[in-house]
């Protein structure tokens, strides 16, 4: 375990590059997210933004380059080669572009799911829980804090809903507190904000800053709305065609040349 | 902080539960003594039938694997209960084609631990299937289940030292009486039911529902595929065991694919993922095979003289099977579970709509 290099980085990609026979979907990025901070990934359809997500999580392994990630400020793991499950044991959890949930499942079962990650009672001591109390409390702990943590987003009025019969906003949200279940200490978000009318993106800023502060999350997102984007992140990485064309404040984003030739288009020379 | 309660009257459904097992057990003395042999032998084989289709239930309706090899463990169990139960004299006598293997007659062992023997074989030879062919992801596992199936049949036909072949094992020393086989899914439903509420239970369910999104809460999707297949295979060890004694009498040929194509049938009517409508589905599916065993008899209606023909009784129920998956996919009890809660709503608007006509 080697100690992180630049500063105090929780996620760091180096040199990633992932190629699909042809398609060069993500080529040399390199990227280091402080710890505690709230980022953006953006970058026109068909970026890589999602496939550089897939990368991190452990669905695609790069074709050169390596993904490091530090829990803890002394330690630091090569995520790179790990299976999805593994890189969520981790401390990396994840939403998706379009949702998915469990949708058999009701809401509770959803986030008990993200508990199963770091609950030591076995099937069989669950099966003949009269001989394991402790594993028969430890269920008990699992079903009352998934209650919580829907208590904490909002979402208990659904707790015994089937999650496929929540309402879209509260599937997305769904879908974080499930990846909250897992307690991860990085949280990925793909495009949170889609199907979004303006009002729910607007409450989307404060729900994005107050996971970050109550569940001590450093968070990085991929987003098309600007007004989100601009809103809740602290640095943004614009991609193009698999590149990164830029980094850095918002403010320098919205006035870089490349960014509005590639990505923001006529809608930002509007704004400017 | 309040708890949402899948359990409305704790109290009241206990008590309705614990009546209902009491009225079951006095139905089973009462048949036990009133019933004829043959009666007696379906309403065994209902209780044999619910545990093998549980099994299989366990495995395509609640982990959502395809598997057509239910017929294959069934025969591990019944050969290795079957070898264990039996004496040595009647093994020495049996055994006319090919010599016994010389080691084979001194094994012996109590009914009981040779059905758990049955389960753990065929559960290990489980294990050992759907470790290499679960890595190539599920779709495969239909297919090389069937196959095995075929060669386990195979195997057995030819392995004449230890399986004396073709010719089958006869007269085993029957002790599936109606308490045993009911017994047996008694204990098979208390631990499916604890199994599935407990939050292992979610844990498979969500990786049949949406395996990347399981592997992206942190579930080893694999080892838990392996796991609820290693244990479908278990219960399908157990009942083939059952089910040989019962009939006293096992050889390859009741191992074939109709076997395991009727277990399908079981589950699928019943309701995939569905404990209940795996009994329900035993219940209905066993009685109606043996009462169109009629179909397969020649008939004479007025001064028509209609032949038997066999095999026709699955044709008629590969029929029904259509039917059923065109008209109610989901089976009778869909994923649902019998709860009391919802017989009483149900009673309770029945009664109502009764009284406003
Ligand atoms: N499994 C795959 N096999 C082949 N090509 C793929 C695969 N997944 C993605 N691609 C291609 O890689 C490129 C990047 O796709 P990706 O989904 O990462 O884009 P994105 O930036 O998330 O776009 P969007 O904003 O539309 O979600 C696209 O050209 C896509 O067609
Ligand atoms: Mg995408």
């Amino acid at each position: 375990m080697t100690p992180t290099k630049s500063g105090d980085a929780i996620l760091s990609l180096n040199g990633v590059t992932l190629r699909f026979s042809g398609l060069v979907a993500v080529s040399g990025v390199t990227m280091s997210i402080p710890r505690g901070s709230i980022v953006g990934l953006i970058g026109p359809n068909g970026a890589g933004k999602t496939t550089a997500f897939n990368v991190i999580t452990g669905f695609y392994k790069p074709t050169s380059g390596y993904v490091e990630f530090s829990r803890a400020p002394s330690e630091s793991v090569r995520l790179t080669g790990l299976p999805p499950h593994k890189v969520c044991k981790a401390g990396i959890a994840r939403t998706f572009q379009n949702i998915r949930l469990f949708n058999n499942g009701t809401a509770m079962q959803n986030v008990m799911v993200g508990a199963h990650l770091r609950q030591r009672g076995t099937w069989w001591m669950n099966m003949f829980s009269y001989a394991f109390p402790a594993a028969a409390r430890e269920e008990r702990e699992i079903a009352s804090g998934a209650y919580s943590l829907l208590e904490r987003l909002g979402l208990e009025k659904y707790a015994d809903s089937p999650a496929s019969s929540l309402p879209y906003g509260a599937q997305r949200r769904l879908e974080i507190a499930r990846a909250l279940a897992t307690k991860p200490s990085f949280l990925l978000l793909d495009e949170p904000a889609a199907g979004m009318n303006p009002q729910e993106s607007a409450e989307l800023l404060d729900f994005i800053r107050r996971l970050r502060d109550e569940f001590s999350l450093s968070i990085l997102l991929i987003e098309h709305d600007m007004k989100v984007v601009m809103g809740v992140c602290e640095h943004i990485w614009v991609l193009d065609q698999g590149e990164l064309i830029a980094d850095g404040a918002p403010n320098e984003i919205k006035a870089n040349p490349r960014v509005i030739e590639a990505y923001l288009g006529k809608e930002a020379v509007a704004h400017a | 902080m309040s708890q949402p309660s899948e359990n409305k009257n704790p109290a009241r459904n206990k008590a309705m539960t614990l009546i209902a097992l009491a009225l079951f057990v006095s139905f089973l003395w009462w048949a036990q003594s009133h019933l004829d042999g043959y009666k007696i032998r379906i309403i065994n084989l209902i209780a044999i039938n619910a545990i093998l289709g549980l099994s299989l239930n366990l495995i395509y309706g609640m982990a959502g694997m395809f598997s057509l090899g239910h017929a294959g463990f069934m025969a591990i169990g019944a050969y290795v209960s079957a070898l264990l139960i039996l004496t040595p004299e009647q093994k020495v006598a049996m055994w006319i084609l090919d010599p016994i293997a010389p080691w084979l007659p001194g094994i012996h062992a109590p009914f009981i631990v040779s059905l758990i023997a049955a389960g753990l074989f065929a559960a290990l030879f489980g294990c050992l299937i759907a470790m290499p062919v679960l890595r190539l992801g599920g779709d495969y596992l239909g297919i090389a289940t069937l196959g095995f199936s075929e060669i386990i049949r195979i195997l057995i036909t030819n392995l004449t030292p230890i399986t004396n072949g073709p010719l089958g094992l006869k007269g085993i020393p029957s002790h599936t009486s109606l308490w045993m086989s009911y017994g047996c899914l008694l204990v098979v439903l208390i631990c499916m039911t604890r199994l599935m509420r407990s939050n292992f239970g979610n844990v498979l369910r969500a990786v049949r529902d949406d395996e990347i999104a399981a592997k992206t809460m942190g579930v080893n999707t694999f080892s838990t595929r392996v796991l609820a297949f290693t244990m479908g295979c278990f219960g399908a060890g157990v009942g083939g065991a059952l089910m040989g004694n019962l009939i006293t009498t096992i050889d390859p040929k009741m191992f074939m694919i109709t076997q395991t194509y009727s277990l399908l049938m079981i589950v699928v009517v019943g309701g995939l993922g569905s404990i209940t409508g795996s009994v329900v589905g035993s219940v209905l599916v066993t009685t109606m095979l043996e009462w169109l065993r009629f179909v397969e008899n020649p008939v004479t209606v007025g001064s028509i003289q209609i032949p038997g023909v066999p095999g026709m009784r699955m044709v008629i129920f590969s029929v029904l099977l259509i039917v059923i998956i065109i008209f109610r996919r989901d089976g009778i009890m869909g994923m649902n579970e019998f709860s009391w809660d919802r017989f009483f709503s149900f009673c309770g608007r029945a009664l109502k709509e009764r009284g406003a006509s």
